[in-house]
């Protein structure tokens, strides 16, 4: 190689994958303010047996219904107030958060795990089994979910685990087809076609070539789930098929606030306005992840 | 013999995080009715980005600013957007490179060669299908009737960049920027595509603007051409004057690269320039091809070398002098 | 010096393709009797333009796809009896774009490594070294190991490629379109390294591409194809000095070389273009053939071999004055 000093000119470093990442995401606004907001509500989450004042299960009936902090006869002891009856509010608050967060990230894995599978083997194999997949994801997609998780909640019964296993299965559709169409787009590249010149087995390829490849569209399609979840569960919930009382899921808590809303209004509101909240932080880091990775999809 | 375009002093910078990128320097030529002015590079050296400067097309982030820039009298740097808007497809035709790309799908060929005219003059529906019939035929497309009917999917690559070509030419434009309008095309249809432009060049009396990376179209098609590197024109001049003798050390090193049936040895090396292009972002003292080129020298770092005329539309920009360029073109100084 | 390394018998390959909504699928014959030998040592080109088939043939010798009938024998072997793995350790590809041939998510280093990795070949400790042996052969700087491809050049990632190709030390590379997506001046770099390689390593090519210049200088002998046929064969010299097959004479006619003086050529070829889903009657080429006849129209021509060179065509241009 000719490289001699008298000629030499400084070389322009490119950045590599990583760094780009790093770059985008700190100065992506929407992305910041959702993880914030989020990583404090899960802040809240994992601490709450540690820093919530009271146990949410615990009634007093002698202090029901006590007015939050800003009204003139709030305390300190409670100072989001109590419920119907009389437990804290902000502890069930805290611990509702838990829930929410437990139900939509397992109900984000059982999905994702069913429909990245799908998504991939129909992408990648085409044929017969990509045919096989479409008529199960229309089959599903015909489905309205909401009706199929009351009937099942209905036979079997409401708790926790009914309802993270019924959303789970339920929910895959995203999941596969984005993975779907992402892998349609790969299966033909070079680099694929490469890895099976070299004598790489199928599983090999797709789990190494194929799938750290369509990541970014995964992720999106992940967080976009979990807010998914966490509003199919206050639904249920809501219509008293979900998570089963004394249990303090956040759409329980505005079911139960329903019949107070004109003489106490806080009961109903608070958990609509952290849900909102919640949703919200998870929506914007997904649309953030999205501008991330893939910038040149904006225009 | 009128000059058509001129361009002087042409500057594009495209502001990046890394720094101000100077895609396109301190670069010059001019047009003239009925002959065609090549611009030839490698990627990277800015010739299309000079293309859209001049249609004023470039990306919104991008700078541009000129000594001259005007075109059949009029000056097209102080030209407002609606005017160029005008100007565009009427006066200055534009052919890309991906047919596919350039033809909307949605819209049959009829419809898309109508609004071509139809935007630009007071004309019926009915005259301007006449015309777009004309043409399709003047290109070389039999049965043009029916062809109009059609959508873009349904005609090979060949024939949409006739269509192309043809809808280019329904304002009747003076002036043609064919950017590598035959890159995307097999060899035996780009000969007869070039053909055909040289032939309504002709005919038409039109200028034309060819941009390619291929040293073999720009021989048997231009008839001036400047040779670019990094943003910058380091030769400039007739064809038969940079082909058979080139003076830059780049013109030099790319003529050498090009396997010629019958003339380079097979088996053997082929000539190579080695390095690779340097990114125009930063101080840009000195010549910037001098961390590939095998005549380098001190001085080559220290000043700033311009392009200098050595006689009538005969330009280079090098250090040495045109005596020892010759020399070196026939084998003075070893690689 | 003279032993065929690859015989390839009378090769088809259907793919069947939607005609059109409601319209059911038709078969697309991209590969239709082929027939090729490929000699140890040597350089073999195969020419021809966009639907001709080079690269699906490409694609069955390397098994990326199943062929629909014919045989292919490797040193003597039945292919198919092959293990897979064996023949990827013996016939290795590089793509035309670099661009899309390395994985965006990988460093240079596991992109080379990946053949060693698969094959498990000797000792894992030993594999790193023979990533900088073979990145110093193909002219790669070994601070490369840890980039990733997004920061090095169509060239260099090229490199890269032809590296991962070499690291096991095939016997034969398909090299389809291997610098139609470079520059000039890249282009020729690594022409001459692949002409080095071949050399010191004792390689044996397919090189595939439009790019007749190209062609001239790597190979051998050369292949032209045609809708799926290959139409003429000859060694180098013999195809460029006096192509026998009218489409032969129309590309050579269409180079067009850096001489000014000449202008353009007149390929006299018409403007049909062909369409492999629906070939013609006869011989394929006859639509757009100067020469064609009635019987050119009727009648598929057969294979004259003579003098070492092949032509398919009712009225090939005569061997010598």
């Amino acid at each position: 190689m000719v490289e001699q000093a008298i000629g030499e000119i400084k070389e322009i470093e490119f950045p590599s994958p990583g760094q780009i990442l790093r770059q985008r995401t700190l100065s992506h606004k929407g992305f910041m303010i959702g993880a914030i907001v989020l990583i404090l509500i899960l802040a809240l989450a994992l601490l709450a047996p540690v820093i919530s004042p009271h146990d949410p299960y615990h009634q007093e009936l002698s202090k029901r219904m006590i007015n939050p902090i800003w009204h003139s006869d709030g305390t300190w002891e409670h100072p989001l107030g109590t419920d119907n009856l009389g437990r804290d509010y902000l502890s069930r608050l805290m611990y509702g958060a838990r829930i929410s967060l437990l139900i939509g990230v397992s109900a984000m894995v059982i999905s994702g795990i069913i429909g990245i599978f799908l998504g991939v083997i129909a992408g990648y194999f085409g044929g017969r089994v990509d045919m096989f997949v479409s008529f199960l994801i229309t089959t599903r997609l015909s489905m309205p979910v909401v009706l199929v998780a009351l009937a099942v909640v209905a036979l079997i019964g409401g708790s926790l685990n009914v309802i993270i296993w019924v959303l789970g299965l339920l929910i895959w559709d995203r999941f596969a087809v984005v993975m779907r169409s992402s892998t349609q787009q790969l299966r033909s590249i070079d680099y694929v076609n490469a890895a099976k010149a070299i004598g790489c087995s199928t599983t090999r390829i797709l789990i190494t070539e194929v799938i750290p490849n369509i990541l970014n569209s995964l992720i999106v399609i992940a967080t976009l789930e979990i807010a998914h979840a966490i509003l199919l569960e206050a639904a249920l919930s809501f219509l008293g098929m979900g998570v089963q009382p004394p249990l303090p899921s956040w759409g329980l808590m505005i079911c139960e606030g329903k019949e107070f809303m004109l003489f106490s209004p806080w009961i109903i509101t608070i958990p609509g306005v952290v849900l909102s909240l919640l949703i919200l932080s998870i929506n914007l880091m997904g649309d953030g992840i999205r501008d991330i990775t893939a910038p040149e999809g904006r225009s | 013999m009128s000059t058509l375009l001129e361009i002087q002093g042409l500057h594009v910078e495209i502001p990046l995080s890394a720094g101000i990128l100077k895609a396109v320097r301190n670069v010059s030529f001019s047009v003239v009715r009925g002959k065609t002015h090549a611009l030839v590079g490698e990627s990277g050296c800015g010739k299309s980005l000079t293309a859209l400067a001049v249609m004023n097309l470039l990306p919104q982030s991008a700078i541009r600013c000129c000594e001259r820039l005007s075109f059949d009298g009029q000056d097209l740097a102080s030209t407002n957007e609606r005017h160029m808007a005008d100007i565009r497809g009427n006066k200055i035709a534009m052919i890309f490179q991906e047919p596919m790309t350039s033809l909307n799908p949605c819209y049959t060929i009829g419809n898309q060669m109508q609004e071509a005219l139809l935007r630009h003059r007071r004309v019926t529906r009915k005259e301007a299908l006449d015309r777009a019939v004309f043409l399709l035929e003047k290109v070389g497309i039999t049965a043009a009737g029916s062809r109009l009917k059609q959508y873009p999917h349904q005609l090979s690559g060949g024939l949409r960049q006739r269509v192309m070509i043809a809808m280019g030419l329904m304002c009747g434009p003076p002036l043609i920027i064919a950017d590598e309008p035959t890159t995307a095309l097999d060899v035996t249809i780009q000969a007869q595509i070039l053909s055909l432009l040289k032939g309504l060049q002709q005919e038409f009396d039109m200028g034309m603007i060819l941009i390619t990376h291929d040293l073999g179209i720009v021989a048997r098609v231009a008839d001036r051409v400047s040779v670019m590197y990094c943003g910058q024109v380091v030769e400039t001049g007739d064809v038969t004057q940079i082909f058979e003798n080139p003076l830059h050390p780049y013109t030099q090193g790319l003529m050498d690269c090009i396997p010629i049936p019958g003339k380079t040895q097979r088996g053997e090396h082929l000539g190579s320039i080695p390095g690779i292009v340097p990114t125009p972002i930063g101080d840009m003292t000195g010549c910037t091809f001098r961390n590939r080129c095998p005549f380098v020298s001190k001085a080559c770092a220290e000043s700033n070398v311009t392009l200098q005329e050595i006689s009538a539309g005969r330009a280079y920009q090098c250090l040495l002098s045109p005596e020892v360029c010759a020399q070196n073109l026939r084998g003075g100084v070893a690689v | 010096m003279s032993d065929a390394v690859l015989q390839i018998s009378d090769l088809n390959k259907i793919y069947m393709v939607s005609a059109g909504l409601f319209k059911g699928k038709r078969s697309l014959k991209a590969v239709n009797g082929v027939n090729l030998v490929l000699e140890k040592g040597s350089v073999l080109g195969l020419v021809g333009e966009s639907g001709c088939g080079k690269s699906t043939v490409a694609k069955l010798i390397l098994r990326l796809e199943g062929l629909t009938s014919g045989r292919i024998s490797f040193d003597g072997q039945e292919m198919s009896s092959i293990p897979r793995k064996e023949v990827a350790r013996r016939i290795q590809p590089v793509f035309q774009d670099p661009y899309a041939s390395l994985n965006p998510r990988k460093p240079i280093s596991s992109i080379i490594s990946l053949p060693l990795r698969v094959h498990r070949v000797g000792d894992p400790k030993s594999w790193p070294h023979k990533v900088e042996e073979i990145m110093d052969i193909v002219g790669l700087p070994p601070r490369f190991r840890h980039s990733y491809p997004n920061q090095l050049s169509g060239g260099q990632r090229q490199r890269v490629a032809v590296a991962r190709a070499l690291i096991m030390r095939p016997e034969i590379v398909i090299c389809d379109e291997p610098t139609s997506a470079l520059d000039v001046s890249v282009q020729s770099q690594i022409l001459n390294l692949l002409m080095d390689l071949r050399k010191d390593l004792g390689l044996t090519y397919i090189v595939i591409s439009h790019d007749l210049a190209v062609v001239e200088h790597l190979a051998s002998r050369v292949a032209v194809m045609y809708l799926g046929r290959i139409v003429e064969e000859a060694a180098t010299e013999d195809l460029f000095k006096r192509p026998r097959h009218p489409y032969t004479q129309a590309l050579l006619t269409s180079v067009l070389t850096p001489e000014p003086r000449l202008g353009l050529p007149e390929t006299h070829l018409g403007t049909t273009y062909p369409n492999p889903i629906d070939p013609p009657q006869g011989c394929t080429f006859h639509p757009r053939c100067p020469k064609a006849t009635e019987l050119c129209q009727t009648t598929a021509p057969d294979p004259i071999v003579e003098a070492g060179r092949l032509v398919e065509c009712h009225y090939p241009e005569a061997l010598s004055d």
